[in-house]
């Protein structure tokens, strides 16, 4: 059994290890290699908190208790200068001001039922946990669960991982197919053809495209997101601190820009401070406004942050689908063809689940998690593609 | 001339001088730790950051581009 | 009236200023300096020995020029964003005291920009350059012109360039003894570079003859094919190991010899700042190398509204980012190429041309230096990564490099370490040259709190 992936993001890299380590012969293909793009622009949260209830938050739980073992073996099986995870069960805080202590409440009541750890915590906890944190923040959940991994070097510790077992990286873009009409049976690339038994295209942002390439019709948009870095400095958020505006805004379907404000220290001595989403297609230059936004808000939650040194900023395209549900499982009109994309700002987390679901498509190996909600074949996806 | 503290020691230095021309011009190379030991002024310019100094409170200040105004606290900054 | 935005404030943007103004615009110059002149005049009123500035009259007059026109002039401006559009060029800055947390916003829309920011210094790492007592050649010599200082009591000085006379004759002047100058070209490259077509150095000669005699009365030696290749020290610098080097800069075995110093100055040529240039847009060529904004005749680059003057497009020294600089402004100011006041700057500019051929070709830095490197050899100050972190990733993509070890990523941003990590990438077999150390999307240092301002509603309560 051969499998190409397309796409040496996170979910193409975690793609390849679990295909790789239940015995398929894999072929990575990305055009600039691992993590150049999404995975190496983003913030690497593994989240429960801003899921939810519905299957994605299902998928986040189980994608969680994935991480922690799979982390765990890729910083123990470390060498040649491969990076470390930096897998962190920080846990999250969410916050509310004044007047949106009731919606975080109800929010997290619900999550509560769906097995998501959420515990409420009071101002003097809060002061301890967070003493940085603005006095003005009125109410605030923790969610134990949340962590965090360094995405890039996650995404180049999980393929480092699957090419010690055996997977190939080609450096390439794929041209088009291999095959007859609504079969697959390899891939063309720049760098020459590549058969396989199954293609996972695994292109993020751009996996409409590598659909089309291949002769089937995906409906999956890039989102622009923004992110700021400060200067290194002492240690002064100890979670990932959230606004509780995040709760509502993943899903909007808005194109406008929209923020909502996520606050973390890196082991690096940056505090990383997000995000905005805006639906502008491949666009680069974000412009002023969204790191103003983004800036503004975070201020508000940490008042040190006026002070201090903004670095850098940093745009990346998420990958969504119009009912922002991730897609995962075989197409429906071209046989050989799976795909793993549509994570939003979510793929780092979802990563290995979503992996394990594309060994089930590719492999048959088993599973116990529900691959329906996903399946490229959803009317929700087929109305737009 | 004007005077400066530098992690409390007062330092002379002539009116109009960056707070890293005082320092140097006080027989002093180094003022910050780093993850390798201390620093001092590199590039002179503004462009390494290896100067920082925090000042009057404010964090971040690059030493070799802020003229130093009499009075002036500069402290050391420490990078974990 | 045509509005022309100007970025910086040394020879280039000067004269691209007094060039706009002669053409009839308005100009508004922004430069992040206390005072104008950029690195080549970096004065201070009353702490500068005049007998360490060149060509003084010449800022004078291009001061006058600024003080004359319908001109705002803005120091102390660090400008940390830049667009283009259509319709016009944003900048935006804030003024104020270097990092203050009181600074002023300050935003300019204008018809048009002339990128002048120059260039620094591009010191090589060398085995012990993070002690205390290391500086660039361009830290030297700003602390000798500007603030009236020595770096050390017993300077060494090492790279490669023409500025390291200068550099060693100011050194001299505010009273360091400078134990030699180390130029790591051999005098068959130099000869290469400096000898042919002696009319093509008109000004150049006289004025390196100047500093050669600055050097003689000082006794400071210039030893060409050799560099400093370690520096000793535990705390600080306490001396230098200087080593003869082939013609590709390769220390060559059993040429090592320890000096006593208490301080060493660097520096290897210079890479510009291409920061606002890239957040305009302009297209860049070129490698690890050098890479600077393309620039056609009129010194337009690949943006419409946008110009580049200076080492931006190419490191040619004073003169030629006078010649360059006075075409820029003339033309975003809405001049044409071929009036007659033009003349004297284009003929100018194809003789400083030429001139920067040659010194790529006498002081161009050589592939060998590498050989003077430890594994740990830290190459990255900001952030401590050592070589051999970077030699071990070579093999991925550029960003994904970075953040797997970090070089480039500490609050220089790469603008210390960029070209050399690249060059050991490259010189591992790994990922192609790119831009990716040169985009800084914020140009300079600002506050979360300045970024904030500019909210356009305020956090809903």
């Amino acid at each position: 059994m051969r499998a190409v992936v397309i796409g040496a993001g996170i979910v193409g890299a975690a793609c390849a290890l679990a295909l790789a380590e239940r015995g398929a012969e894999v072929v990575v293909v990305d055009r600039v290699g691992v993590a150049g793009e999404t995975s190496s622009r983003c913030e690497g949260n593994l989240l429960v908190s801003d899921k939810a209830p519905g299957p994605e938050a299902d998928l986040a739980i189980a994608s969680n208790a994935r991480w922690r073992p799979l982390a765990e073996r890729l910083d123990d099986d470390r060498r040649d200068g491969r990076p470390a995870t930096e897998f962190e069960a920080k846990g999250g805080i969410v916050v509310a001001f004044a007047g949106g202590g009731a919606a975080l409440e109800r929010f997290a009541d619900a999550q509560r039922a769906t097995g998501i750890r959420a515990v409420g915590i009071d101002a003097a906890a809060l002061a301890a946990d967070e003493p940085f944190l603005s006095p003005e923040v009125a109410h605030a959940v923790h969610y134990p669960d949340d962590a965090q991994v360094q995405p890039s070097n996650a995404t180049q510790a999980l393929l480092a991982e699957a090419m010690r077992l055996g997977a190939r990286l080609v450096i390439g873009e794929v041209t088009g197919a291999i095959g007859r009409t609504g079969r697959l049976a390899g891939v063309r690339t720049s760098a020459g053809e590549i058969d396989a038994d199954a293609v996972v295209n695994c292109a993020g942002p751009w996996s409409a495209e590598v659909a089309a390439r291949l002769g089937a019709r995906l409906d999956i948009r890039p989102r622009r997101g923004m992110i700021l870095v400060t200067a290194p400095m002492p240690q002064r958020v100890f979670h990932k601190v959230y606004d509780s505006d995040y709760v509502g805004a993943v899903g909007s379907g808005d194109a406008a820009l929209q923020t909502s404000t996520v606050v973390e220290s890196t082991p690096g001595g940056t505090v990383l401070i997000g995000s905005s989403r805006e639906r502008v297609g491949f666009d680069e230059r974000p412009g002023v406004a969204p790191a103003a936004a983004i800036a503004a808000k975070a201020v508000r939650l940490f008042p040190f942050l006026e002070r201090t040194i903004l670095l850098r900023s940093y745009v990346g395209f998420r990958p969504y689908a119009p009912d922002h549900l991730p897609v995962i499982g075989p197409d429906p009109d071209v046989a050989g063809l799976v795909h793993a994309t549509g994570h939003e700002g979510a793929g780092i987390g979802l990563a290995p689940a979503t992996a394990e679901l594309v060994a089930h498509a590719v492999l048959g190996a088993p599973t116990d998690l529900d691959p329906t909600p996903f399946l490229p074949s959803r009317a929700g996806l087929r109305e737009t593609a | 001339m004007i005077r400066i503290t530098v992690d409390g020691e007062p330092v002379q230095g002539r009116d109009g001088q960056t707070i890293a021309g005082v320092l140097v011009g006080a027989g002093r190379t180094a003022w910050r730790t780093s993850q390798t030991g201390d620093r001092g002024v590199f590039c002179g310019i503004g462009v390494c950051h290896d100067c920082l100094v925090t000042v009057n409170g404010v964090e971040g200040v690059r030493a070799c581009r802020r003229e130093a105004a009499d009075g002036d606290r500069v402290e050391r900054e420490v990078r974990a | 009236m045509t509005h022309v935005a100007i970025l910086g404030g040394g020879p280039a943007g000067l004269a691209a200023a007094q060039g706009a103004l002669a053409a009839g615009a308005r100009v508004s110059l922004l430069d992040e300096g206390d005072r104008l002149g950029g690195q080549f005049w970096r004065h201070h009123e009353r702490l500068t020995d005049p007998r360490l500035q060149h060509a003084w009259h010449r800022f004078g007059r291009l001061r006058g020029a600024l003080a004359d026109g319908d001109a705002q002039v803005h120091v102390g401006a660090s400008v940390w964003w830049a667009e283009a559009s259509a319709d016009g060029v944003r900048l935006r800055a804030t003024v104020g005291d270097a990092d203050g947390d009181g600074r002023t916003g300050l935003e300019v829309d204008a018809d048009a920009v002339v990128v002048a920011t120059g260039a620094h210094d591009l010191a090589l790492p060398v085995p012990g350059w993070t002690l205390p007592g290391v500086t660039t050649a361009g830290a030297a010599q700003a602390l000798a012109k500007r603030d009236g200082v020595a770096v050390g009591r017993r300077t060494v000085v090492s790279g490669s360039g023409p500025f390291l006379l200068p550099v060693a004759h100011s050194l001299a002047l505010v009273g360091s003894e400078v134990v030699a100058v180390h130029e790591a070209s051999r005098l068959p490259a130099l000869a290469r570079g400096w000898l042919p077509r002696p009319w093509e150095l008109a000004g150049k000669a006289e004025e390196f003859l100047e500093y050669a005699g600055g050097l003689m009365r000082h006794r400071i030696p210039y030893r060409t094919g050799s560099a400093v290749v370690r520096v000793l020290g535990t705390d600080r610098v306490e001396g230098v190991v200087v080593a003869a080097v082939d013609a590709d800069w390769r220390p060559i075995p059993g040429t090592e010899r320890e000096v006593a110093c208490d301080a060493v100055a660097l520096g290897h040529g210079f890479t510009p700042r291409l920061e606002a240039a890239l957040a305009l847009g302009c297209a860049i060529d070129g490698d690890h190398r050098g890479r600077f904004v393309v620039v056609d005749d009129t010194q337009r680059t690949s943006v419409a509204r946008v110009f580049a003057a200076g080492e931006l497009t190419g490191i040619a020294g004073a003169d030629a980012a006078l010649a360059e600089g006075a075409v820029a402004g003339f033309l975003a100011a809405g001049g044409a190429f071929d009036d007659p006041r033009l003349r004297g700057p284009v003929a100018a500019r194809s003789r400083t041309r030429a001139f920067a051929r040659r010194l790529e070709r006498a002081h161009g830095i050589r592939p060998g230096w590498t050989a003077w490197l430890d594994d740990d050899t830290i190459v990255c100050r900001c952030e401590a990564v050592a070589r051999r972190a970077i030699v071990e990733r070579a093999d991925v993509p550029l960003r994904a490099m970075r953040l797997a070890t970090r070089a480039g990523l500490g609050p220089c941003q790469g603008r210390t370490c960029g070209r050399t990590v690249e060059a050991i990438v490259a010189e591992a077999g790994g990922a192609a040259a790119s831009v990716g150390f040169d985009r800084r999307p914020v140009l300079a240092p600002v506050r979360i709190g300045e970024v904030a301002a500019l909210a356009e509603t305020d956090p809903p309560t």
